[in-house]
């Protein structure tokens, strides 16, 4: 619609945006992400990393590839409250929806990083392999890799990769599903999956996903 | 027939002798419900020659263009029908299909093997062609049948075979409803479109329910009733029994109300075709659903090799 493009224009105008191409709402993106917005809101690259790849020991996130709109609805939900987060939670207030959507894009533009290596003391992640390919059927659950893709490599916007995110980032967010502090997504499957899991499980399937490659050409079974 | 299996897996140390007595010694189920048989465990497949074809079968089963690409003409899997790598009760078990053949079959009009069985899927669901009777793909498919029905007595029906069948809806089912459900539980997954969803490295993830890459008319899941059954017991994934009978109806009417590629036994023309092969109140082959008239068929695309085409 003419109109409704028109009022897009005006409203990035409005938020103070270049323009709204993806590249240009990028380039505003890598500006707050690496400075944050003078308004509250603290560079996302302090705590994500100076390339969005996370940081495994705080249980801070990759946002490296990961889908805008995913990015989008997960400040939005830490804005409203939804998704529980002493740290994001006055972050993501601080920023405009404008902002949210460059920053968002910013990072879908970015390249994953490679995996963690899994150090050669742990054993192999077994358990983990047989939740995210086969799932546990005797109790309803699905494989993690049924509707986040082969190797957990993401489908679409409302299915985040899982793949070379932190360990210690996947537990906290299967936890936090658990508990309720976090708001289970579309038809709210999560909160169901994550109710089927016990500790040593979300153990398994965080160190599992951690060691897998972004970009799996070929995830699965074999 | 099942003695070697069962020692085999005593000697793995795998407790198969009371699934096999749970079975054996079910009530008749006017007194109780049977109850749901438990196949062995995927680590309990033997080592040796046996079980590298069992294996084998069960990454057909799991990735068939992959595995048997001559043979499928779609971007489906068996998995995709038969949940949790064909084990799941209500889900079109393997073990609940393996042990009632050989079995007369109205479609085929005679007596079929199993093996014949597993060419029907090929034809009319992979939207491909029938491996011959004896080809490595058909002999490990039944293989990995009979290594997960060994605790099933032959001829037996096991509960949790099949879908189940849901009592006649209350209302007849209606598209217009059935479209408000697919976009309310099915949409996320399956794509507003119906064309499924691929995951970011080009593979599929969620299935084609209807369209080009999807299964053809005559296949079992193109029945209204039967597609009812598969949602009820086991749609959206993880969630089964979430919609009510009704729903369950209503998006099945939808989905099965959509053009997919013609029925192989294709007569000609549609109305011959419909006549011969889809007189029942559950295949919309032929009929005209909200303004569109259903049974022409669609094309494979273009890029997509290795399947037989439609005449």
């Amino acid at each position: 619609m003419l109109t409704g493009h028109r009022s897009l224009i005006a409203l990035a105008a409005a938020l103070g945006l270049s323009a709204g191409t993806p590249a240009e709402a990028a380039a505003d993106g890598a500006r707050i992400a690496q400075a944050g917005n003078g308004a509250g809101a603290a560079p996302c690259a302090a705590c994500h990393g100076t390339r969005g790849e996370g940081h495994a020991a705080a249980g801070f996130p990759r946002l490296a590839a990961l889908p805008a709109d995913y990015i989008v609805a997960q400040l939005q939900a830490m804005a409203a409250g939804t998704r529980a987060s002493p740290v994001m939670m006055p972050i993501a207030k601080a920023l405009t929806s404008g902002e949210r959507q460059a920053v968002a894009a910013y990072y879908a533009t970015l390249s994953p990083p490679a995996p963690v290596a899994t150090s050669a003391a742990a054993p192999p992640p077994v358990a983990g392999k047989a939740l995210a390919e086969i799932g546990r059927w005797s109790r309803q659950l699905p494989a993690c890799d049924q509707c986040h893709g082969p190797g957990g490599v993401g489908v679409g916007t409302a299915f985040p990769p899982l793949a070379a995110q932190p360990a210690s980032y996947l537990r906290s967010q299967l936890q936090a599903w658990k508990d309720g502090r976090r708001a289970g997504g579309p038809l709210d499957l999560m909160s169901g999956i994550a109710r089927k899991l016990d500790p040593a499980d979300i153990q398994a399937v965080a160190d599992y996903y951690e060691a897998r490659p972004a970009r799996a050409a070929n995830g699965g079974m074999p | 027939m099942n003695r070697p299996i069962a020692m085999l897996l005593a000697t793995a140390g795998m407790a198969m002798a009371a699934d096999a007595l749970r079975v054996a010694d079910a009530a008749p189920a006017a007194a109780r419900p049977a109850p749901v048989y438990t196949p062995p465990p995927r680590d309990a497949i033997p080592d040796g020659p046996f079980g590298d074809v069992v294996r084998r079968g069960e990454a057909i089963f799991l990735h068939t263009r992959r595995e048997a690409g001559a043979y499928v003409g779609n971007e489906l899997s068996c998995q995709n029908c038969h949940l949790d790598a064909g084990r799941l009760a209500n889900a079109a078990p393997l073990w609940g299909a393996y042990p009632m053949y050989p079995a007369f079959r109205a479609k085929n009009n005679h007596v079929v093997t199993f093996q014949e069985r597993l060419q029907g899927c090929f034809v009319f669901s992979m939207n491909g062609r029938a491996p011959p009777l004896g080809s490595p793909v058909l002999v490990a498919l039944e293989s990995y049948a009979y290594w997960m029905s060994s605790g099933v007595p032959v001829g037996t029906e096991v509960a949790g075979r099949g879908y189940p069948k849901l009592s006649a809806p209350a209302r007849p089912p209606d598209y217009d409803r059935g479209e408000v459900v697919y976009g309310k539980r099915c949409a996320l997954c399956h794509g507003a479109d119906g064309q499924g969803r691929y995951a970011s490295n080009g593979r599929l993830a969620f299935p084609p329910l209807w369209g080009p890459q999807s299964f053809k008319w005559g296949a079992g899941m193109a029945n209204v009733d039967l597609a009812a059954g598969f949602v009820k017991a086991n749609m959206p994934l993880g969630l089964g029994g979430s919609l009510s009978d009704q729903d369950a109806w209503d998006v099945a009417m939808f989905i099965d109300s959509h053009e997919r590629p013609q029925d192989p036994r294709f007569l000609g023309d549609v109305e011959r075709t419909a006549r011969e092969y889809h007189d029942t109140p559950w295949s919309n082959y032929g009929k005209v659903v909200n303004g569109k008239k259903l049974g022409l068929g669609v094309r494979n695309a273009e890029s997509h090799g290795g399947g037989q085409r439609e005449r």
